[in-house]
């Protein structure tokens, strides 16, 4: 069973959200990087799965040298081997087609992503894969087994879950509640210094998209203050002020 | 041509569909296009010509009783073919985001997730999305001829168009579902979260579950859902399809009600594009007083019962 798991680098979650050059780049000056939460969930399940019925995890990250911290720490958790692919991307579309040139000579039983990076909150990596990989695709899951070729997993849907199930290879993307993240040890994360980390390059001029500006939400213009004693008033004022009840 | 996904769910159109095919209708008045609305397995009744619709297509075949990705996504793509749709707008629901990028390789298109306002035509085509997980927004260019939109659920009004849209079927051409459904765990009755207009959402102030009738009372007599935050789902105090936040489900319904919520930054993520926040807290330097409109600072187990009781009123008056 080898398993490749798509590592995305984003902001800490409480990262105070700024930008530079003219509203076109996220600032990160003194921001923390961590793996994409999501991401460490899909990571934790694949090592699970492989210490059950052996195999290796490999981890892949589309960024430049400075993505590597977080491509050493998911080596510290488990994986057993990194691949960077040298390219600071653009949007998901070059994410997964770079994934997919830089793993062509490989083949994977089992590919996990997180649902979203928890940045651009596209959500779209699985999915693209999938479709250039000519692979099954079980969106948003909370729960992931596999026994044979078989993986069965629950998805999430609107207003509940669903059981699937598909034939290997399939691409999954994990969701909150799929498992608990594995914290690095040290035996780990001395580990992780010698395990294979393979860069390879890729060059795709045109995008489909691209950002050109960013903006922070407009500020509220203050909360108004209701006494507890006449709580009762804030459905009146719902009512009348805002028209929603 | 744009082409809008039309989701069924029961049988019963998703009000999320509607708002898709709106922002369609519009884009297309605003390019001088046509509109299409495309259904696949199910046929439906309803006039989707009034909703925005020049044209229905329906695509039909048994593998297209229940939801794959790779069926509907093939389905789409067979309907987008014979219709020259060059644009697809798609809701951002989950069976929406699993059709979505399947979708856009099949057409070599540029895909965009998470829209939230019409695009911009005056120059190119442009979008804003949400990113950050809500804290922030991002104007996007799309690039190429082909594009795939989804839209974010309660972005865009649903409106009435006054159209008649014509009607054809096609039949399903595409290759056979290879995952299977084993089987569906649905909360009956209640209003999808991410659907919701109004939502009550409670907290760790509410110091146990034995505590939330309050809670679903009043979301009940406000026709509401209920959400809660990310310790009381990590508790099991509420299930885990209740959790909103920067983990959890993201909303933007036109109320949100906070009880006993703290509001951090992580929670406000997820809830942050709310229209009206109101939020009732113990605690007046609590931050989601910041992000709120409304504010009660007061013990929850007293102020529900009278918003309960004030709700009841006007109800019945």
């Amino acid at each position: 069973m080898n398993i490749l798991v798509c590592v995305s680098p984003v902001p800490d979650t409480t990262t105070k959200i700024t930008f530079a050059d003219n509203n076109t780049k996220f600032n990160t000056n003194g921001v923390q990087f961590i793996i994409n939460p999501y991401d460490e969930l899909a990571l934790t399940r694949a090592l699970e799965i492989t210490e059950a019925q052996g195999g290796e995890v490999t981890v892949i990250t589309v960024g430049t040298a400075g993505t590597e911290p977080i491509i050493r720490k998911a080596l510290a958790i488990g994986a057993h081997n990194a691949i960077r692919v040298n390219l600071d991307p653009v949007d998901a579309m070059q994410v997964a087609k770079a994934i997919q040139v830089a793993v062509a000579d490989k083949s994977f039983d089992l590919i996990l992503t997180g649902r979203e990076s928890i940045d651009h909150n596209g959500g779209l990596v699985a999915g693209l894969l999938a479709e250039l990989m000519g692979m099954n695709l079980i969106n948003v899951v909370t729960k992931i087994d596999v026994d044979g070729t078989t993986v069965t997993a629950v998805r999430d849907i609107d207003g509940g879950r669903e059981t699937v199930s598909c034939e290997l290879p399939a691409v999954l993307s994990a969701q909150k509640d799929l498992c608990e993240p594995r914290i690095p040890n040290m035996r780990g994360i001395m580990q992780a210094r010698t395990k294979p980390l393979q860069v390879v390059e890729y060059s795709e001029s045109a995008t489909g998209t691209s950002v050109s500006s960013f903006e922070l939400p407009p500020a509220k213009e203050g909360v108004k203050l209701i006494d507890a004693a006449n709580a009762g008033e804030l459905i009146d004022l719902l009512r009348t002020e805002k028209k929603l009840i | 041509m744009i082409a809008v996904y039309i989701e069924t769910d029961g049988g019963s159109i998703k009000k999320s569909s509607l708002e898709a095919l709106a922002y369609g209708a519009d884009l297309a008045a605003q390019t001088g296009d046509q509109c299409a609305a495309v259904l696949l397995g199910s046929t439906s009744d309803v006039n989707l010509g009034d909703s925005g619709a020049n044209k229905t297509l329906t695509i039909t075949g048994d593998a297209l009783s229940t939801f794959t990705a790779e069926t509907f996504a093939a389905a789409m793509d067979q309907a987008c073919a014979e219709l020259d749709a060059h644009t697809i707008i798609i809701s951002n629901t989950y069976n929406g985001k699993s059709i979505a990028p399947r979708l856009a390789v099949k057409r070599n298109a540029a895909i965009v997730s998470g829209v939230v306002s019409q695009a911009d035509t005056s120059t190119g085509f442009s979008v804003r999305k949400s990113c950050f997980s809500n804290k922030a927004f991002a104007q996007v260019a799309v690039n190429g001829e082909n594009r795939v939109i989804t839209l974010i659920p309660n972005s865009y009004e649903v409106k009435s168009f006054g159209l008649s849209a014509s009607a054809s079927t096609s039949a399903y051409v595409g290759p056979q579902a290879t995952v299977k459904s084993v089987s569906i765990d649905k909360v009956k009755g209640k209003i999808p979260l991410t659907e919701a207009e109004l939502v009550v959402s409670a907290g760790r102030g509410m110091k146990g579950p034995e505590n939330w009738g309050m809670i679903e009372e009043l979301a009940d007599i406000l026709g509401a859902a209920t959400a809660c935050s990310k310790p009381v789902s990590d508790m099991d105090w509420r299930p885990h399809s209740e959790h909103v936040g920067q983990t959890g489900i993201t909303i933007k319904p036109n109320l949100y009600i906070a009880v006993g919520i703290s509001g951090a930054i992580q929670h406000l993520a997820g809830v942050s594009s709310s229209k009206v926040i109101c939020v009732i807290n113990t605690d007046p330097e609590a931050p989601f007083f910041k992000a709120a409109d409304y504010g009660i600072v007061g013990d929850a187990f007293e102020v529900v019962p009278k918003l309960i009781a004030r709700a009841k009123e006007l109800k019945t008056a």
